[in-house]
């Protein structure tokens, strides 16, 4: 199972300029929460930015990660 | 996923204006973020139709390939996929879920 660090690094790998802030609450490393902002969101509905962010863990996913929390917020560059 | 799964799918999703796939049942949620969505739905007073996907486990994974989303609940309106309980709940703090409705 991933660790809060390498999630963070593969989701920051799979959307260039990405900031990631991981929370796992209830420290059992399972129901962890991330809150990714990112340039890239911008114009797309929120379908679309939670799945651009599980395509940066496909893998992952398929086992563990069944209690990711998505948080997505677009940054305005400039 | 075999036709049969996804005729199955697609005739629960048009079965109803609002249907949730789900880990257990309205009555008895087996997973948080499923009684997080059915709660979510009550508050609105939205009528909704639900199956339980741990009574089924093709329907279970078949429904994450026809969706591409990777975790259960899985909420549908009109047909559509909105998201799972991270969405449902962005949407009921913003309004747009009871606009949807």
């Amino acid at each position: 199972m991933l660790t809060l660090e390498q999630i963070k690094e593969k989701i920051k790998a799979g959307l260039p300029g990405a900031e990631v802030e991981i929370l796992d609450p209830r420290k059992d490393g399972v129901h962890i929460k991330v809150i990714v902002t990112f340039a890239g969101f911008e114009g797309k509905p929120l379908l679309q930015q939670h799945r651009m962010v599980y395509q940066t863990l496909k893998e992952e996913l398929k086992e563990k990660v069944h209690a990711l929390g998505i948080e997505t917020k677009v940054r305005y560059d400039g | 996923m075999d036709e049969d799964i996804r005729n199955r799918i697609e005739t629960m999703i048009k079965s109803n204006k609002i249907f949730l796939f789900m880990k257990g049942t309205p009555e008895e949620p087996q997973c948080g973020f499923s009684f997080r969505v059915v709660k979510i739905l009550k508050e609105i007073g939205a009528e909704f139709s639900s199956f339980d996907v741990l009574s089924d486990m093709k329907i279970r994974e078949g429904v994450k390939e026809y969706s591409d989303w990777p975790t259960i609940p899985q909420l549908y309106i009109n047909g559509e996929f909105v998201g799972g309980c991270d969405i449902a709940e962005q949407l009921f703090a913003s309004g747009e879920l009871q606009r949807m409705l």
